[in-house]
């Protein structure tokens, strides 16, 4: 079962994107509201994890937009086969990989758009929708069983 | 390396080849561009001096003009010296852009060969894209012949580029009456210019890997008004590094700018307040009317149209009785808006000089010096009446009836 701050650093999520910040005033703001990704050097932060990085406040993984989600994918680790499909269609990001090892969802920045699941070739399905509400142990014990072909 | 090119100490160019010479110098490294008239030979040239080697830059042709600055943008941020330019639909065309630009912070050299709005369609010059623009939070300098247009995009680099502005620049100058018209015009060196201009320091530049930084951030309620506000106070206070820049300039050409030139003002009953050649036409008829008629007239100039000089326009005017302010851009069913801000400056004084509006040469009609003349005798008029006996507002070079609007209640 996914631990829900699996790969995350202190900074991730921390803030809810409306309202997170100081609202500070016109003297203080970014200069042409060009915003900087990362806190001090970042020199080589592509070679690093992400949760290694230090994201500054503005970067987006540091605000959470969980609460646009109505429905989460969830992952069943016992039957994906690590294709990656889900990890290179996620239009956020979302997909936890490690080594090419699927590892969950970031649950922080996932906003429930389901393509993760539209794209999971495995039969039953390593990704499917619950309701936000419903815990990930009872999503997984009424995981689907594998679909039979179909006998002419 | 850049091959050398031969530069006499007196060339004669016109406004555009003179812009083209300047973004030359100044070794722009991209011009991003979209040709139209009367525009196009400033970019053209750029190419031509790229493709034969004169300077080391990328010339980008692009699809339209919205597509112009938005290259313009992406080849500021990521740090470079970049200038184009444009006239007239194209203008209105990259508005948009316009303000991505500013808002940003970019430091952008925008050529403007100010010319007509359609419809319907002309190329001639008059200031409908000038005045397009004056909302859109760049700097805006105004060249009166291919001199200033070369000496004013100079300028505009080094105003644009200092860390206590980075704010985008336009140099206007009048579609065809300066920019295909052929003047001595007298170059620095190569030498000389670049060391003017300075080596371009980036900010906040995208090619930085160890600070990466998003550039067209969204800000809804709680933030966009910060940052428009922040973004007006460097405006407001470019005012003194422009007079700086203008202050260097002239103490290595001997040719002095003023964000507000005055002409003949020191004892001046009458003035003519006008932006563009219109200043010329009106100098000389100052001068020849004093002359003629013993009419106190003076000019003044705006030089600098964005940031708007308020104080120094109300300093250069406040002494006069009577006041023509001169709109090149159809009104759009107000008064023309460079009259609305000369008489809110004008509002300030002790004196309130009687302030008139005269909307002329729209669509690049000929402003005569007669004309000038004639507005100078009717200011005269105004005077020592001591109120203003015409409409005030008017149409001059127009042919059919008198076309005027509102009488004041100040007499």
């Amino acid at each position: 079962m996914q631990d829900i701050n699996l790969l995350a650093n202190d900074n991730r999520g921390k803030s809810q994107l409306e309202g997170g910040f100081d609202l500070l005033g016109w003297d203080e703001v970014q200069q042409g509201s060009v915003l900087p990704s990362f806190d001090g050097d970042a020199t080589g932060i592509a070679n690093m994890k992400s949760e290694e990085r230090s994201y500054s406040g503005f970067n987006s993984y540091t605000a959470t937009v969980a609460s646009w989600r109505v429905q989460k994918p969830v992952f069943n680790i016992d039957v994906c086969i690590d294709c990656q499909n889900c990890w290179v269609w996620c239009p956020d990001s979302s997909i936890l990989s490690r080594d090419k090892q699927m590892l969950g969802i970031d649950y922080d920045h996932c906003k429930g758009c389901e393509v993760c699941v539209e794209v999971c070739p495995t039969n039953p399905k390593s990704l499917l929708m619950f309701n936000e509400n419903d815990d990930i142990e009872t999503a997984l014990s009424q995981w689907p069983e594998k679909k039979k072909k179909e006998t002419k | 390396m850049a091959v050398k090119y031969d530069l006499n100490e007196r060339e004669v160019w016109d406004g555009n080849f003179a812009a083209s010479q300047a973004l030359r110098q100044a070794q722009v490294d991209v011009v991003v561009a979209y040709p139209i008239t009367p525009s196009t030979p400033i970019v053209e040239n750029y190419g031509s001096y790229v493709g034969n080697g004169y300077i080391d830059g990328e010339f980008v042709m692009v699809e339209s003009e919205h597509a112009a600055m938005s290259g313009c943008i992406g080849a500021s941020a990521s740090g470079g010296r970049v200038s184009t330019a444009t006239s007239s639909q194209g203008f209105a065309l990259m508005a948009e852009v316009l303000y991505q630009a500013s808002g940003m912070r970019l430091p952008i050299v925008l050529n403007v060969v100010n010319r007509a709005l359609a419809s319907p369609l002309n190329v001639r010059g008059d200031h409908a894209d000038m005045y397009l623009g004056r909302d859109s939070g760049w700097i805006q300098m105004g060249a009166f012949n291919a001199q200033e247009a070369y000496d004013l995009a100079l300028c505009a680099f080094k105003v644009a580029e200092n860390h206590d502005v980075r704010l985008p620049v336009m140099v206007h100058q009048d579609g065809f009456i300066t920019s295909h018209t052929a003047q001595n015009c007298y170059p620095l060196t190569d030498e000389a210019a670049y060391k003017f201009v300075g080596d371009i320091v980036p900010v906040d530049d995208m090619l930085d890997f160890s600070r990466p930084v998003t550039y067209g951030a969204q800000t809804e309620e709680d933030w966009h008004f910060e940052h428009k506000a922040k973004q007006h106070k460097a405006l407001m206070d470019s005012r003194p590094i422009i007079d700086e820049v203008y202050a260097e300039f002239a103490k290595l050409t001997g040719r002095e700018y003023k964000r507000v030139e005055s002409y003949l003002m020191e004892d001046a009953d009458v003035a003519i307040v006008a932006l563009g050649t219109t200043v010329e036409t009106a100098r000389f008829a100052a001068e020849e009317l004093r002359k003629e008629t013993g009419i106190k007239a003076g000019v003044v100039a705006i030089r600098c149209f964005r940031p708007f000089p308020f104080d120094d326009v109300r300093d250069a005017l406040e002494n006069v009785k009577a006041v023509a302010v001169t709109d090149r851009s159809s009104p759009g069913g107000a008064m023309g808006a460079f009259y609305n801000e000369v008489s809110a400056a004008l509002y300030t004084t002790v004196n309130r000089p009687l302030v008139t509006n005269f909307i002329y040469g729209l669509g690049g009609r000929d402003f005569s010096i007669d004309e000038a003349k004639r507005i100078f005798t009717e200011q005269q008029a105004h005077a020592d009446a001591g109120h203003i006996t015409t409409d005030i507002q008017q149409f001059s070079g127009l042919r059919g009836p008198h076309l005027g609007y509102f009488k004041t209640k100040r007499g």
